[in-house]
């Protein structure tokens, strides 16, 4: 290991291998990526279904697959990865603390930093589910870990909160290995999970989603013992009329995931208050320069294909900046999530020399069968766009091209629901 | 066999008593029901050392607080835990509060406590984040935050350090008083003879006496639920802030605690023993109050909502006496706040008690320190970089919330009361206290408790006994 290092990844899931290998390929040669396990994949590792992969190889494959991917191209480039090593500061001047059992806890300099350490998951202390604190409550992902990496079921008859994609692939998973899944409550009127998750996770195996249902009450002084459900009301309210008691030794959690990294936060890069994750231009860039964040640190994906997609672009950006090869800064503009918009990257769109397109995620915040996308600057409209069947659980990209972005002062996104 | 002394119960009391007595020579042993020591009110509480100004003057509390407040500085020295002595901010958002603070004020120069009351500039100065509606407030520098199972541990740790006994997960369910000694019962009918009976029971104590004879007292159960935050900012509070005191009780705090986090509590609700249940009403009432003190709380920082059962007493004041017609059998009941800051006073005087019924020696080996933990806080960055280079666990972080290295939780299993669960290093260095609340760390916890105590990790507690984890193994063995 060199004390200086162009480029230093943070992170060996799947945001950091694409970001790795990207700028490698544009031309940065002097990398290092660090990763807290023993092995690179991240959480793909445990993610042994299938489903991954659809969009960047074209074929469906599984977690550890589509990782194992990018674990070879990472090391057909002789990337020097850092492993069993946690990174436990960041400084403005990009200088990176790690602790590790090879080298103690030392000091790293580094040109440009991608951050590319992975979101975390709510847990029932935030989301404060009444009641006593036995064990047996679980993280769909911790419940995940248990049983794909070490063999073991967490429970026998399992009750599920949250209709994220983790909850409901364990539904699944768990009832594949003997358990008894009862079912699953998702407090908004309509689930957060992919629908092919809906059909092939649950309704495959008869396992009732309840929707507009919460867990109000966790009973069990050890171990937990039962737990009460109830109806919400449209103010998300639970309606005291439909409480329910349901015997379970195990209750899972699938009630989102968060970007969780104070490390470039403590730095003084600004963070995004809609995501949690930084606050970025289009290059992925945070507000403290040569700093990218990219992956689920940086906003919740629905699909690693996008988080391949995002992070190998932040890779390129990072090695840009290293090169000097972005010209000089004429503008920038920053973008609003306006109506209807639960958050919109980026949040600012730097102009170097030619820039040609930017392309926007964001999520919505309802259902809508069919909707119209404004893009305007203030009463200005720059593009309208129709798209059909938008919902919260999966992301939407909109680009803009040719048009010249210095004729604006900022880019608002209004969805409007059309009949 | 005949032990010397058996206390029932390792909460603070037990423990505290357990170590001083651990100052004289004697057979003595400690038991806890539960599978680890503090599990009760000891490790659920406000984890304030109160200064001592607000007791009444002459009562028990009043005594054993400014006693114990003042031993505190070497007692955390001495056993390695965590205390800081932040003060506290008593304050008055009305004239009426203000009468009260007067009132505080002269209770405890009656009490040897210093104090004085300071004005809404000061206090504004010093506190910049407190709500402008307040007027005045009591400064006490002498009020500190400590870690309340750290320091529980520290105890029983010094105690069988020199020579003491535990046993856990053993219950007294009968004592009889037979020919000058006492026989104790166990859960399991194991009977255990001794000549003298601490009885530091916490919550169970009056039925405890009651195995002996009707107590004069009875527990009176109060639960206290807390909201605990993440540690956002370091300077969001400085102090200990508490509301004036009315009959009811102290009311809401708000303080830092020694890891930095932030308390918010606590409620003050009738209550069955042990029952540390939470609602949402009172996390709503909890949320109301703390708004008269600080007005924009991030409660986006919410790491967990937590509860704790007071043992109070039906008499108001701390029970810690001979019992007249049981000769060697001592109470030490209705250990109510503020315990903590009571507990080193009330064990070296109880200690002492014992000693002289028995007639004990000195123990003339007796080290008042424990084995200093291998902590960032202790040895610094290079003193920890030295510590790798011959054993490289303490250069792997298991806990990235809290930063909590494999050779600490390692450290804290192989410790005298050392941790057999994942609560019990939870609890003893932190690993899945932070944000995430163990979903990333606690699989690597069970991984190395396993190892460290040379068994499977399907054995590996949650916390009790029989709360193993993982409860069906794919590989067909089944442990159900």
């Amino acid at each position: 290991m060199n004390s200086e290092y162009d480029l230093i990844v943070i992170g060996g899931g799947s945001a950091g291998l694409a970001s790795a290998i990207s700028a490698f390929d544009n031309g940065v040669k002097s990398i290092l990526l660090i990763e807290k396990n023993k092995e690179l994949g991240g959480i793909l590792n445990q993610c042994i279904h299938n489903g991954f992969g659809l969009h960047t190889f074209k074929e469906e494959l599984t977690g550890p697959e589509y990782a194992f991917r990018y674990i070879e191209e990472v090391k057909k480039r002789n990337i020097e990865c850092l492993l069993d090593t946690l990174v436990i500061g960041v400084s403005p001047s990009k200088v990176v603390t790690i602790s590790s059992p090879k080298y103690g806890i030392t000091n790293i300099k580094a040109k440009a930093i991608v951050n590319a350490c992975g979101c975390n998951e709510r847990t029932y202390g935030q989301i404060m589910i009444p009641g006593d604190r036995p064990n047996g409550v679980f993280t769909a992902g911790l419940a995940q870990k248990y049983l794909n990496i070490d063999g073991y079921l967490v429970g026998k008859k399992v009750y599920i909160l949250g209709s994220g994609d983790i909850g409901l692939i364990m539904a699944r998973r768990m009832t594949l290995e003997g358990a008894k899944v009862i079912g699953v409550s998702e407090l908004m009127p309509y689930s957060n999970g992919l629908n092919r998750n809906i059909v092939q996770c649950l309704n495959d195996y008869d396992i009732p989603l309840h929707l507009s249902n919460t867990v109000t009450k966790i009973i069990g002084k050890e171990r937990l013992e039962a737990i009460e459900t109830c109806d919400v009301d449209e103010n998300l309210k639970p309606i005291l009329s439909t409480k329910k008691r349901i015997e379970c030794d195990t209750l899972l959690l699938s009630v989102g995931l968060y970007p969780f990294s104070p490390l470039i936060f403590n730095a003084g890069a600004s963070q995004y208050v809609k995501t949690k994750g930084a606050f970025v231009d289009q290059n992925l860039e945070t507000t403290l320069e040569g700093v990218f964040s990219c992956g689920n640190v940086l906003h919740v994906h629905d699909l690693v294909d996008f988080v391949s997609e995002e992070s190998a672009k932040a890779g390129k950006c990072a090695a840009d900046y290293i090169l000097n090869r972005r010209g000089k800064l004429n503008k920038t503009i920053y973008t609003n999530a306006l109506d209807n918009v639960s958050y919109l990257l980026p949040n600012m769109i730097k102009i170097y020399s030619n820039l040609e397109e930017v392309t926007f995620s964001f999520r919505v915040k309802k259902p809508m069968q069919k909707a119209t996308i404004f893009i305007k600057d203030g009463e200005k409209l720059i593009k309208k766009i129709t798209k059909f069947d938008l919902v919260p659980s999966e992301m939407v990209k909109v680009s803009l091209k040719n048009i010249n972005f210095l004729e604006y002062e900022e880019i608002d996104f209004l969805i409007e629901e059309t009949k | 066999m005949v032990f010397d002394c058996i206390i029932i119960g390792c909460g603070l009391i037990g423990a505290s008593v357990s170590r001083y007595l651990s100052r004289y020579k004697g057979n003595i042993l400690v038991l806890e029901r539960h599978n680890d020591v503090g599990e009760e009110t000891s490790s659920a509480n406000s984890s304030i050392v109160h200064s001592g100004y607000d007791p009444k003057p002459n009562t028990l509390k009043a005594k054993f607080n400014v006693l114990g407040n003042k031993m505190m500085s070497q007692v955390s020295e001495e056993l390695d835990v965590p205390f800081i002595r932040n003060g506290s901010l008593t304050v008055a958002f009305n004239d009426e509060e203000v009468e009260t603070l007067n009132e505080l004020e002269k209770r405890s120069h009656e009490n040897n406590v210093e104090c004085r009351i300071i004005d809404a500039d000061e206090l504004q100065k010093i506190e910049p984040n407190i709500s402008s509606e307040a007027k005045k407030a009591l400064l006490c520098p002498t009020s500190g935050i400590i870690n309340p199972f750290l320091l529980n541990v520290g105890y029983i740790e010094n105690a069988m350090d020199n020579g003491v006994k535990l046993r856990l997960n053993s219950e007294v369910v009968d004592i009889k008083y037979i020919d000058n000694l006492y026989h104790v019962i166990l859960k399991n009918s194991e009977e255990l003879i001794t000549k003298t009976v601490v009885n530091a029971s916490g919550q169970m104590s009056d039925k405890i006496h009651g195995l002996l004879e009707e107590p004069n007292y009875k527990i009176i159960y109060r639960k206290g639920e807390y909201i605990l935050l993440d540690h956002f900012n370091a300077n969001f509070v400085k102090h200990t802030l508490f509301m004036c005191p009315t009959k009811v009780g102290k009311g809401v705090l708000i303080s830092p605690t020694t890891s930095f986090n932030y308390i918010i509590g606590p409620s003050n609700d009738e209550t069955t023993i042990n029952d540390t249940s939470t609602d949402s009403e009172t996390f709503d009432s909890l949320k109301e109050s703390a708004k008269k003190l600080i007005k924009n709380i991030p409660y986006i920082n919410v790491v967990r909502q937590f509860a704790g059962v007071r043992a109070n007493s039906s008499i108001n004041d701390f029970i810690i006496e001979e019992s007249s017609n049981f000769k060697g059998f001592f109470e030490v009941g209705g250990i109510m706040s503020p315990g903590l800051a009571s507990s080193p006073a009330i064990g070296e005087y109880v200690s002492e008690l014992v000693a002289k019924r028995l007639g004990l020696k000195k123990n003339d080996s007796y080290n008042p320190y424990i084995r200093k933990h291998k902590s960032m806080k202790n040895l610094g960055i290079s003193g920890i970089n030295e510590l790798i280079k011959t054993d490289e666990s303490f250069g792997r972080i298991i806990c990235r919330c809290e930063k909590v290295s494999e050779g600490e939780i390692i450290d804290c299993i192989h410790r005298n009361c050392g941790a057999t669960t994942v609560k019990g290093v939870k609890k003893r260095v932190r690993a899945g206290f932070g944000k995430c609340q163990g979903t990333f760390c606690q699989e690597e916890v069970v991984k190395i408790l396993a190892r460290e105590l040379n068994t499977s990790i399907d054995k590996i507690n949650y916390s009790e006994q029989d709360t193993n984890i993982l409860k069906v193994s794919l590989k067909g063995k089944k442990d159900e």
